[in-house]
């Protein structure tokens, strides 16, 4: 573009660098998937043990997996998403993570 | 009660089991042969039902995932299924011994149900006898039904 001044090289630095820290900063999310095999009971029973979660918000997240194929079951760190997700795969729940 | 429950909590924070010779001889035998598969490593439809990928679309994310899980996951599979063969017998499992009993019906029922190609609605629709897999969807059938008894029991006491 003619006529607009270029920015400094050290303002374009530090934008590259909070471009960066946002990229780091966003959550990472875990997801399961429906299959065909996992029982209803089992999948809330797993979500319950694995989350702490209560009865009632397990039972939403199973539901939501049956009915629209997935859900977001957890959100964090790449590193806590990524334990979740070994867990979940323990548990025989098919499971991905991901960056939000 | 007419029938007893099969698995109860037996109030004491352990479980109580009661199956019949039949049925604790298959959950002596038939996680033996899920053991034996997974020690073969064939490229079966329902062993990779078991590892599934951790991550959607990032190949090197998910070659550090296996460097890293895959053991612990597969040694965890096996323990799971050894304790079933081992404990088939007994008439009390501690809260441990119901949560591997889980884990290992549930893997069989996996892999089963991965190589039937199980849909939602096989659990519930009535077996037909003449079926070429009756024996593998009776199998199915009965395991889906003793995890859901698991799962009530060991729901009831979290």
């Amino acid at each position: 573009m003619t006529g607009v001044a270029s920015a400094p090289a050290e303002l374009e630095t530090e934008r590259a660098d909070e471009r960066e820290d946002e990229e780091r900063d966003r959550p990472w999310i875990v997801v399961v998937w429906n299959d065909p095999v996992n029982l209803m009971s089992y999948v809330t029973f797993v979500l319950q043990k694995l989350f702490g979660y209560s009865r009632e918000k397990a039972t939403k997240l199973m539901l939501q997996v049956h009915n629209e194929g997935k859900a977001v079951v957890a959100s964090g760190t790449r590193e806590k998403a990524e334990h979740d997700v070994a867990r979940l795969h323990a548990h025989g729940l098919w499971a991905t993570l991901r960056q939000d | 009660m007419l029938v007893p429950k099969p698995v109860e909590p037996d109030g004491d924070g352990g479980f109580l089991l009661r199956l019949s010779a039949g049925e604790r001889e298959l959950l002596r035998t038939l996680p033996g042969e899920l053991r034996a598969l997974l020690g073969s490593e064939r490229d079966d439809p329902g062993l990779r039902r078991l590892f599934p990928p951790a991550y959607e679309r990032d190949e090197e994310g998910e070659a550090e995932y296996r460097g890293l899980m895959a053991d612990e996951l597969l040694e965890g599979r096996r323990a799971a299924l050894r304790l079933v063969q081992e404990t088939a017998g007994r008439d009390r499992l501690t809260a441990e011994e119901l949560d591997a009993w889980l884990r290992a019906l549930n893997d069989l029922r996996l892999v089963l149900g991965t190589r039937l190609d199980v849909t939602e609605e096989t659990y519930e629709t009535e077996l037909d006898p003449e079926h070429p897999q009756a024996h593998e969807l009776s199998l199915y059938a009965y395991l889906s039904w003793l995890q859901e008894q698991l799962v009530a029991a060991a729901a009831g006491e979290l």
